[in-house]
C-alpha cells in the first residue's frame, strides 16, 4: 500500500470533519488537499507524527485561516454562512471524531441528480480525484468536472445541510444513501470495473461501522460481499461457473452479514443478500435450494414490486418446477413496458425455449437479446449462447 | 435562510384539502417563527402580461393561460436553517397533496 492510499480512508475523514467546521466543501476540500500535500512532504523527512490525523487537522484549519485572510470575498461569502472561523484556530483535542455519516447524506442527498450522487460519494468519501470519478463513469473529465461543480453548487446555494437525518426522518433518507454506495457497485460491475466494485465494498464497510445497527447496511455489505465472490467466474453463467474460483472468505464474512441484515426484520437490500447467500453456499447449480430461492423473490416482490424482480422469481421457478413453468410466467410478463428493452429478460426466455426443446424460438430470443444489450461483453456472451444453440438444432 | 415555496395546485384535481388546512399550515408557519410572507394568487384567468420591447413600447396581453396541467396558485416565502427544514415545510403545505406540487426555490443573497 502506497502512502497516497493511506491518505486515501484519512482524506474522507479529514474533509468531513472540515466540511463539519467550515459548512463549505470547497473550502474543506481545498484545504485537505494542502493539508495532505503538506504530510507528503513532511513526513518522510521530520517521520510520521504521533497522531497523523490531529496534525492534518491542524494543518487543513492554518491553510484554512490563510486562504481566508487572503480573499476577504470569500471570507465575507463564508461569513455570511455563519461559520465560526475563529474555531479553526483551536488546537485539536482529544480524537478525530468520525463525521463522514454526515458526509454521505450530504452526497446522496435527494435534492441532488440521482446519477451525481455516486460520484460525489468516490469523491468525497472515497478520495477520488474528479479524472478518477469521470473513469469510473466512462464520461470525459470536463463533463464530470461540470456535473460536480454544478452539484457542489447546488449543497453550496440551495444549503443542503450537513447533518444525519434525526430518526424519524432516517428511514425516509437511508435508502438514498444505500442505493448510492450500490450504484458504485453496479457501475463497476456493468463494465468489468473490479476495483470500483471493490470501492463500493470499502464504502460499505466504514457506513456499517457508522450505523451498527442498521439492518439494511449490513443487508447492502452482504450483497455486494456474496457477489463480489463470484468474480473470478463470472465471464460463464451462474449454472456454468467454476464454484472452486469462488472466493471463501468473502462468502464466510457475505453470509454471516446476511443473517445479521435479516434479524428481527428484513429490508430489499437483506433479501437479496440471502439470495446469494443461498447459490453461494450452494455445492453446485442443481442441489441449490430452488423453494428457498423463489419464496426469497416472493417476499422481495412484495417489498419493492418491479418485473424485474418477477423475472428472476420466474427463472427460479423454472429450477424449481421445471422450464415449461419459468415460461409460461415469463410469457405473462410480455406486455410489461420495463421489460421490452431489457435484454436479460430475452436471453431468460431464449434459455428456457433451448431447455424445452424449441431451439428456433430460441435463437430468435438470442438475437432479440444480443440487439438490446448495451456492452460488448454482454453480447459476445449471448453470441456464443446463440452458437451452442445453433449447432445443436 | 430565505426559501420560496411556490405552489402548483393540478387545474384538474378536485382539491381534498380545505381552507382549514391552509389556515392551520399558516398558523403553523406563524407559530414557528419561519413565516416571512405568503399569499395565494387569484385565478389564472385573471392574469394579465406585460413586456416592454426595445422600443420601449409596452405590450399588455391577457393571459398566459395555463399550457400545462398545473398551475402556479400561491406562495410562501419562508426563513428556515436549511434545504431540509425548507422541504420540511414543504412537505406539510396542503399544495402539495392531491397531484399538486411546491417547488422550493432558495432566495438569492448578494453580498452588496
Amino acid at each position: 500500500m502506497n502512502v497516497e492510499q493511506v491518505f486515501r480512508e484519512e482524506r474522507g475523514r479529514l474533509l468531513a470533519t472540515l466540511v463539519k467546521r467550515f459548512g463549505d466543501l470547497d473550502l474543506a476540500e481545498e484545504v485537505t488537499s494542502d493539508a495532505i500535500e503538506a504530510a507528503l512532504r513532511h513526513w518522510p523527512v521530520d517521520g510520521v507524527p504521533d497522531r497523523p490525523g490531529a496534525w492534518l487537522l491542524t494543518t487543513a484549519r492554518r491553510k484554512a485561516v490563510d486562504r481566508l485572510r487572503r480573499d476577504q470575498v470569500y471570507a465575507a461569502r463564508l461569513a455570511l454562512l455563519q461559520v465560526e472561523v475563529s474555531r479553526a484556530d483551536a488546537p485539536v483535542t482529544g480524537s478525530l471524531p468520525d463525521e463522514r455519516l454526515e458526509l454521505f447524506f450530504t452526497c446522496a442527498h435527494p435534492a441532488l441528480p440521482a446519477e451525481d450522487r455516486g460520484a460525489l460519494i468516490l469523491r468525497c468519501l472515497a478520495g477520488f480525484t474528479t479524472p478518477e470519478v469521470a473513469r469510473a463513469y466512462l464520461v470525459p473529465v470536463a463533463t464530470m468536472q461540470q456535473r460536480i461543480v454544478r452539484a457542489k453548487k447546488k449543497i453550496r446555494e440551495a444549503r443542503i445541510p450537513f447533518r444525519v437525518p434525526d430518526a424519524d426522518e432516517l428511514p425516509e433518507r437511508l435508502p438514498g444513501v444505500l442505493q448510492a454506495v450500490y450504484s458504485i457497485f453496479t457501475e463497476g460491475y456493468a463494465a468489468q470495473r473490479v476495483d470500483l466494485a471493490g470501492e463500493a465494498i470499502r464504502l460499505a464497510r466504514i457506513l456499517r461501522g457508522l450505523l451498527p445497527s442498521e439492518r439494511e447496511v449490513a443487508g447492502l455489505l452482504a450483497l455486494m460481499l456474496l457477489v463480489h465472490a463470484r468474480r473470478d467466474a463470472r465471464d460463464e453463467l451462474l449454472e456454468d461457473q467454476d464454484r472452486a474460483l469462488w472466493d471463501s472468505d468473502m462468502i464466510t464474512e457475505g453470509s454471516a452479514l446476511a443473517e445479521t441484515a435479516l434479524t428481527g426484520g428484513h429490508g430489499p437490500y437483506g433479501v437479496q443478500a440471502a439470495i446469494n447467500a443461498l447459490h453461494d453456499e450452494a455445492p453446485d447449480f442443481a442441489s441449490t435450494d430452488w423453494p428457498q430461492i423463489v419464496a426469497l423473490y416472493e417476499v422481495l416482490l412484495r417489498l419493492t414490486p418491479s418485473p424485474v424482480i418477477a423475472l428472476n422469481r420466474a427463472a427460479a421457478i423454472a429450477m424449481r418446477d421445471g422450464a415449461a413453468a419459468g415460461l409460461a410466467l415469463l410469457d405473462e410478463l410480455v406486455d410489461e413496458p420495463k421489460l421490452r428493452d431489457y435484454h436479460p429478460y430475452r436471453a431468460a426466455r431464449a434459455d428456457l425455449l433451448h431447455r424445452l426443446g424449441r431451439g428456433a424460438e430460441a435463437a430468435q430470443a438470442y438475437r432479440e437479446a444480443i440487439a438490446l444489450a448495451g456492452t460488448e461483453s454482454e453480447q459476445d456472451f449471448l453470441r456464443r449462447r446463440l452458437t451452442a444453440v445453433e449447432q445443436q438444432s | 435562510m430565505k426559501y420560496m415555496l411556490l405552489i402548483y395546485a393540478a387545474s384538474d384535481q378536485q382539491a381534498s384539502c380545505t381552507v382549514a388546512d391552509w389556515i392551520a399550515y399558516e398558523k403553523e408557519m406563524r407559530d414557528a417563527g419561519v413565516l416571512v410572507s405568503g399569499h395565494s394568487l387569484a385565478d389564472l384567468v385573471t392574469a394579465t402580461t406585460v413586456q416592454v420591447g426595445q422600443d420601449g413600447r409596452r405590450t399588455v396581453t391577457d393571459g398566459p393561460f395555463a399550457e400545462t396541467r398545473e398551475v402556479l396558485g400561491g406562495y410562501e416565502v419562508i426563513d428556515v436553517p436549511d434545504l431540509d427544514a425548507a422541504l420540511g415545510w414543504a412537505a406539510k403545505c396542503p399544495g402539495s397533496r392531491d397531484g399538486g406540487a411546491v417547488v422550493v426555490r432558495p432566495i438569492a443573497e448578494f453580498d452588496f
